[in-house]
């Protein structure tokens, strides 16, 4: 049994240790939010937080984020209202929408690290997060106005 | 004349031979009856406690193959150039551990290598590091040692071929290479540094892995903390051959120390991981500040680190290199879609969490050794910045992808020729990892 925290709840499976995270979210775990892509940690779709931090779920085994934090877009906002997930729909960002749950997860993430960011910031986080509809600039877009709210709503509450 | 030369020749060796086993022979040192816990005091046993975590002791003295063993009862695997070797149990069973060990047992076996029984030990068992441990402290670890549950397991038998099999071979080994005596304070320096060389070179016995060894396997005095390979890592030199752009100054070595990641540096990987984590985490601050302090005057860190704020500008500057456009280079490309959504890092420092390459050990070691062992490991939750994970890129990566990206960065993030034979080597480390890393909480 493989025990971790999955959205702040305590959560375990009993499947082989080299198994990726990704396989133990969606299969047995029904959190489905998040996709496989690649397979190969080369093109986000599948991102997750452990511990705070964008990592790719599909090749994480399972096993080494045994009793880590995981945060999955079903967990980033209760009510799918972090600043991230309401720029993305203002500014209606997805066209197939596949990568979209990998994209929010590390621009959630990159707002951590970089509150106000630079175009090459964007660049360097995000250039392993391939969206195959092109809605790059979009994204860049959403990203600045989510990072813009959240400097609004830190500046509001002191 | 010739006969009479003979002789003497034949006499001089006789005469060494029984000096050397006068000087090989030890008594052994009768049993006792496992001393009762309350003989010890609870202050005794938590002193005990700390100086067990100071020198790691259930990191060698814990089986970890074969599904793993109980705490300190021994038959851990070493693999050494002579032949697996299977450590002893040191808890006090009576029969199997050391339960019928007096503590002046204890202290014989720390200070000069010699079992109970009188038998020499193998200097896996790094006595030549401990016999710089005061009374004090061995009577302590002894308390503490004494107090363990008992576990009733044997070891496996040592593998070395005959004749490093012999016990006597290793006084042989200790006439040579071991010089016995308790660490005596150096007054030319402070309290704090004192306390740090005593726990470096006794106890906590660093150089037991990051200073070569000879032929015999010996420490080479001549190159100490000049780094060395141990279980296929690299445990990078400790002195001022340490090749990291910037100097592991007190601060950095303390928090590496302390909290298995330094803001700079980057995480403990490897056998590295444990000694944080496990054990440096549960000692006194004042214990791992002491060997921050010791080593950063060992590497000349103070003098070093005047050139600190222009090799960390320039190694910000560095992670701009991976982003040029549309005429990419496919290599920087590789490198992008593995790692830079982890590894990018922008003026004017990292962030603690993204391990920047340009300043990390892995990219300025003579050879890629640890950056392709953490490349298909990756880091568990509980190794290098505890809570985070790297994923292992076993599965995701060919050897000739590793090889490129090696080579990128190499080439991008140093100032040093470019490493060769990558594609064999990534190779040579993927054979080395039997299994993917797994935590041990769950």
């Amino acid at each position: 049994m493989i025990k971790f925290k999955l959205n702040g709840r305590d959560v375990s499976v009993d499947v082989p240790d080299d198994t990726p995270l990704l396989w133990a979210l969606r299969d047995e775990l029904d959190q489905t939010g998040t996709k496989f892509g690649c397979g190969v940690g080369q093109c986000g779709a599948c991102t997750v937080h452990v511990g705070g931090r964008a990592t790719r779920s599909c090749i994480t085994p399972v096993s080494s984020i045994a009793g880590a934090d995981v945060t999955t877009i079903e967990g980033l906002h209760p009510e799918g209202k972090h600043p991230v997930q309401e720029a993305w729909r203002d500014i209606q960002v997805p066209q197939c929408g596949y990568c979209q749950s990998g994209q929010i997860m590390q621009a959630a993430s990159l707002l951590k690290d970089y509150p106000d960011p630079t175009d090459e910031q964007i660049d360097g986080v995000m250039g392993g997060s391939l969206c195959r509809c092109m809605t790059y600039i979009r994204i860049r877009k959403a990203i600045k106005k989510a990072a813009a709210a959240m400097r609004e709503e830190t500046a509001s509450h002191g | 004349m010739i006969k009479r030369l003979l002789a003497g020749v034949v006499g001089a060796g006789i005469l060494g031979g029984f000096g050397f086993l006068y000087y090989a022979w030890y008594p052994p040192i009768a049993t006792i009856e496992p001393p009762a816990a309350k003989s010890f005091s609870a202050e005794q046993i938590e002193r005990g406690r700390i100086v067990a975590a100071e020198g790691y002791c259930a990191e060698c003295h814990t089986r970890t193959d074969m599904g793993g063993g109980p705490e300190l009862a021994g038959d851990y695997r070493m693999e050494t150039p002579f032949g697996a070797i299977y450590s002893s149990n040191i808890t006090p069973d009576p029969e199997m551990g050391i339960g019928q060990w007096s503590e002046e047992a204890l202290r014989r076996a720390m200070r000069l290598g010699v079992s109970r029984q009188g038998v020499h030990l193998i200097p896996a068992f790094p006595y030549d590091h401990f016999t710089k441990m005061t009374d004090q402290d061995i009577s302590d670890l002894y308390a503490y040692l004494m107090t363990r549950p008992p576990v009733h397991m044997a070891r496996r038998p040592n593998e070395l071929p005959f004749p490093l099999s012999l016990r006597i071979g290793q006084a042989a080994w200790k006439l040579m290479f071991f010089t016995p005596g308790v660490y005596k304070p150096d007054p030319s320096h402070d309290a704090l540094w004192n306390r740090g060389a005593y726990l470096a070179e006794g106890n906590a016995h660093c150089g037991a892995c990051h200073t070569p060894r000879n032929f015999m396997g010996a420490e080479k005095k001549g190159s100490m903390y000049d780094g060395a390979v141990v279980d296929g890592w690299i445990a990078p030199p400790l002195n001022d051959k340490n090749p990291t752009p910037t100097a592991w100054t007190e601060d950095e070595l303390y928090q590496y120390l302390r909290f298995g990641v330094a803001p700079l540096h980057g995480p403990a990987g490897g056998p590295m991981s444990p000694i944080p984590h496990r054990f440096l985490s549960t000692v006194p601050e004042y214990d791992v500040h002491a060997i921050a302090h010791y080593y950063a005057d060992v590497a000349h860190s103070a003098e070093r680190s005047k050139h600190d704020k222009a090799a960390l500008a320039h190694a910000m500057e560095q992670s701009k290199i991976d982003l040029i456009g549309p005429n990419v280079d496919p290599d920087a490309k590789l490198y992008q879609g593995a790692c830079a959504a982890c590894h990018y890092n922008s003026a004017p420092s990292p962030v603690l969490g993204r391990p920047d390459l340009a300043l990390n050990n892995a990219l300025w070691l003579d050879e890629p050794t640890n950056l392709f062992q953490v490349m298909l490991r990756g880091l568990t939750a509980e190794e290098g910045q505890s809570g985070i994970a790297m994923p292992s890129f076993y599965n995701a990566l060919s050897d000739a992808d590793m090889a490129r990206i090696a080579a990128y960065l190499r080439r991008t993030r140093t100032t040093l020729p470019p490493w060769k034979d990558l594609e064999k080597k990534a190779a040579e480390a993927r054979e080395t990892v039997k299994s993917i890393p797994v935590n041990s909480s769950h």
